[in-house]
């Protein structure tokens, strides 16, 4: 479980999270959501150590995360996966290198079961045959669940995931989804994505974080998002067309 | 100021939390490899045909019939060693090599592969940069040995096929007040150069913030910044220890 407690943080004097506080439970695919700019891309970096907060408090299963030190804020981070936005796979290494990379890096496994264990994630993401062409040779998609596979090799308790459908078409933002979700239930995670697709909301949303200007307005999940009296949220929602029409 | 006192915090960074010692022995040899050989061509082409031009202007500069030949040869020994080599190389070399680490570093920057090496709990500044700054001191004064030897070997060919110097007042010019320490001077130059090259340029490539537009910037201030680096070490080094 991870805890955040009124996580705060101002770049140049402009407040970009004033107090945001909330919980996210292992096994669950936590959605933070929120137009551009609100702060949900400065929230993820702040909990995983990219941007230290002005502020607030981490909690990983109750270990002070800002708090730790050098030592412990390693061994946190070993437990943590990232997928980034642009998948941030190493140009210079194959699809297969990318994923045993914290294998290479963070473990003393023999060559063999490092190898075992990178194809193991490959085949989990259907990218197995790709494991050895570069990341330029491959497309967004792939990318993204070659990004995935790195993230989970090391059998992260936690998984965030920072706009995991960006620039994808809907199919394989649903297919993306999809695997986050499974993977969150086959190894029971704690997954934080940060998006603002709707089709994901409505999709894995198991519990959702509306963000506001840096402030938490509500919190739910993709029932309750559309019975919201949150006239932001509201707004938010209705951004989108077909929302609009479904609720005709 | 403020930029200074950043980057002695960034190079305070390369040291420490290091990772493990066999992870750096295969980037060091990559790094060799791209840095070294990849610069072969370039710095062997420049310093042939530098050492032939000062071969050539020399000679045309010398008229008086009382000065004898071989100080043509002595010359582009002593200015090949002593200046052209190491200085010449380098800067060449902070635009070949200096603005390729700016702009690996700040595209790996800006598509957060930095920022996944860090979530890793991987020392990104040691990981990334250490090797190449190891790999710099280690090639560059091969090249530049190299670079010394063709330039003087670019004079000679100059000088005998345009007829201004004979091959035998050439090879005893070479020989004629010969001090070894001048290599030993080129060398250390050379090693306080790749330190500078290499560290300025991963400095300005690691603190990109942006997008390609900054790469760009980036890489253009990392050969601007070594360059003027290069001139003040030159000056400063040559002060300390010629004098």
């Amino acid at each position: 479980m991870i805890e955040i407690k009124n996580i705060a943080k101002s770049f140049g004097g402009r407040q970009i999270l004033a107090g945001v506080s909330g919980t996210f439970k292992q096994g669950d695919t936590s959605l933070v959501i929120g137009s551009s700019g609100t702060g949900k891309s400065v929230l993820l970096k702040c909990m995983i150590g990219l941007v230290k907060p002005d502020s607030g408090e981490v909690l990983y299963d109750g270990r002070n995360f800002l708090e730790s030190d050098l030592n412990e804020q390693k061994a946190i981070r070993r437990e943590m996966g990232v997928l980034f936005q642009g998948s941030a796979l190493f140009d210079s290494k194959t699809v297969l290198e990318n994923v045993r990379f914290p294998l290479d890096m963070l473990t003393e496994q023999a060559e063999s079961e490092k190898l075992d264990r990178a194809h193991e994630c490959l085949r989990r993401v259907g990218l197995e045959a790709a494991a050895d062409r570069m990341p330029s040779e491959i497309s967004g998609g792939m990318k993204k669940r070659v990004g995935i596979a790195r993230a989970i090799v090391l059998n992260p308790k936690y998984l965030f995931c920072d706009e995991p459908n960006s620039g994808l078409d809907p199919l394989t933002s649903i297919k993306i989804d999809q695997l986050i979700s499974e993977i969150t239930d086959e190894f029971q995670i704690t997954t934080v994505v940060i998006t603002h697709d709707m089709n994901s909301m409505m999709e894995i949303g198991e519990k959702i974080m509306f963000l506001y200007q840096g402030e938490k307005l509500w919190e739910g999940n993709s029932t309750t998002l559309t019975q919201s009296h949150v006239p932001e949220l509201n707004e938010f929602i209705n951004a989108n067309k077909l929302i609009r029409e479904m609720e005709k | 100021m403020s930029r200074l006192g950043s980057y002695f915090i960034f190079l305070g960074t390369l040291f420490r939390n290091p990772e493990k010692f066999r992870v750096y022995v295969s980037l060091i040899l990559n790094e060799c490899t791209n840095i070294g050989v990849g610069s072969i061509f370039i710095v062997a082409l420049v310093n042939s045909f530098i050492g032939a031009v000062t071969c050539v202007q020399t000679a045309y500069n010398l008229t008086n019939p009382f000065v004898p030949k071989n100080i043509i040869a002595l010359i582009v020994r002593d200015s090949s060693i002593l200046e052209l080599a190491p200085t010449l190389s380098c800067i060449v070399l902070a635009g070949k090599v200096g603005s390729n680490i700016a702009s690996e570093l700040g595209t790996m920057r800006i598509t957060e592969q930095i920022d996944a090496l860090e979530v890793m709990g991987i020392n990104s500044s040691s990981y990334l940069v250490l090797p190449k700054v190891i790999a710099s001191v280690l090639m560059f004064p091969l090249l530049v040995i190299m670079a010394g030897f063709l330039a003087i070997l670019g004079g000679y060919i100059a000088g005998t096929l345009a007829g201004v110097i004979s091959s035998e007042d050439y090879v005893s010019g070479l020989r004629f007040e010969y001090k070894p320490f001048g290599v030993t001077f080129a060398l250390i130059k050379t090693v306080v150069f790749a330190f500078l090259i290499s560290t300025i340029s991963a400095y300005r490539g690691y603190n990109v913030r942006g997008g390609a537009l900054e790469v760009g910037a980036a890489s253009t201030a990392a050969v601007t910044n070594s360059c003027v680096a290069i001139v003040a070490a030159d000056f400063i080094l040559t002060q300390l220890l010629l004098t």
